[in-house]
């Protein structure tokens, strides 16, 4: 059943994902892509984008969405109650621990030992959004011709005022999607 | 303190309207949640809250519903926790889920496809800047470990396609051993003091 399977697989993302809503992409991707083949490597990057232009958390934001995608209302419910039941479980068993010991260096220890490898994970799924963005896919090869032209000058043009004008996410949104309805109406 | 219905209350109006008004995730949620809590509230001490946020990123799951979780625990047990991790996923249930239906409707009308388009190459940046971001932390520890370890995570990650449940559970390992090494180094330190 849908359902239950959807639940599975946001549980899954909800527990192995450390670090945040960043951390839950690549769990997100194969989870709903590479495994069960529910959404589109396109369908995937408006969720992330629909998802960083709405408040709240990320992580909540796309399993809402993907679920709803999926399988209707009750498929964002389950999906969003999958992936917050793993929170809810390990933080109220740690802060049991906490308010007993006050002692988290152990744990602070794992978890400093997961970052490199959370980070190289967020890259793995950057990168297909990267090529999906540039290319339209992120299946080799890949040829010049397919480059998007602007995509690669909205994209250049966004890290340089993330950087030197410190712009928020939120901010970069509304100006590409701004210049994206304008540029593409004389493309 | 407060009785028992305000104090939910209160826990719930708050974790709302921070997850309702909030754009940028976590990262930004969990800091006001901070001032709310601290400094308008005071009903949890600086330092106690420093200590819940490091919880709350040591955790899987998303930052802000894990220190959501914890205030509420922290403030009324397990009902609390219940009442704070409702208030802070029922605004993005309400508003994706109507989203969800207006993306349907709208995802096929050219002016909506090219606001994505543009906004796909946006994503792509802040991607990239967390990226940089983080990796940049992590190479400025100058460290050995972690650093080798987040290079080889990349390798096995993208061109040998292992899979991330292997990665996450090795390098949590790698970070267990480093720690307990250096925590009975430290210990052994003070006994010689």
């Amino acid at each position: 059943m849908i359902y239950i399977k959807l639940f599975l697989s946001f549980f899954q993302i909800g527990l192995f994902s450390f670090g945040g809503g960043y951390a839950a992409l690549p769990l997100i991707e194969q989870q709903t892509i590479d495994v069960n083949g529910w959404i589109t490597n396109q369908q995937f990057i408006d969720i992330l984008t629909l998802s960083e232009m709405t408040p709240g958390p990320i992580a909540i934001n796309a399993a809402t969405f993907t679920g709803n995608q999926i399988a209707g209302l009750l498929g964002g419910v389950v999906a969003t109650v999958g992936v917050t039941m793993p929170s809810v479980i390990i933080v109220l068993l740690l802060a049991y621990f906490y308010f007993k010991y006050q002692n988290i260096k152990m744990v602070q220890g794992i978890i400093q030992g997961l970052r490199p490898a959370v980070v190289a994970l967020i890259a793995s799924a950057g990168l297909t959004i990267f090529l999906t963005a540039m290319f339209g896919h992120s299946a080799f090869p890949f040829q010049l011709n397919q480059l998007k032209i602007v995509s690669v000058v909205l994209f250049i043009v966004s890290i340089f005022l993330m950087r030197k004008y410190k712009l928020s996410p939120i901010q970069i949104m509304v100006l590409s999607g701004v210049s994206g309805i304008i540029v593409y109406a004389f493309v | 303190m407060k009785n028992n219905a305000s104090l939910y209350k209160t826990l719930f109006k708050s974790t709302f309207f921070l997850s309702m008004f909030t754009f940028g995730g976590g990262y930004v949620i969990v800091p006001l949640m901070e001032k709310k809590f601290v400094n308008e509230l005071k009903w949890i001490t600086e330092d106690e809250m420093l200590d819940l946020i490091a919880l709350g990123q040591s955790s899987p799951g998303p930052i802000a519903v894990n220190t959501s979780i914890l205030v509420g625990y922290r403030m009324a047990g397990i009902l609390g926790a219940l009442v704070t991790v409702l208030g802070t996923i029922i605004p993005p249930l309400i508003i994706m889920s109507l989203l969800a239906y207006v993306y349907r409707a709208v995802s096929t009308n050219p002016i909506v496809n090219n606001m994505l388009l543009g906004m796909q190459a946006g994503v792509a940046a802040i991607i990239v800047n967390v990226l940089y971001n983080m990796a940049s932390r992590i190479i400025k520890q100058k460290k050995i470990i972690p650093i080798i370890v987040m290079i080889l995570a990349l390798i096995a990650g993208i061109i040998l396609q292992v899979n991330i449940l292997w990665l996450l559970s090795i390098s949590g390992i790698i970070g267990a051993m480093t720690t307990y090494i250096t925590l009975k180094k430290t210990s052994t330190k003070e006994d010689e003091n």
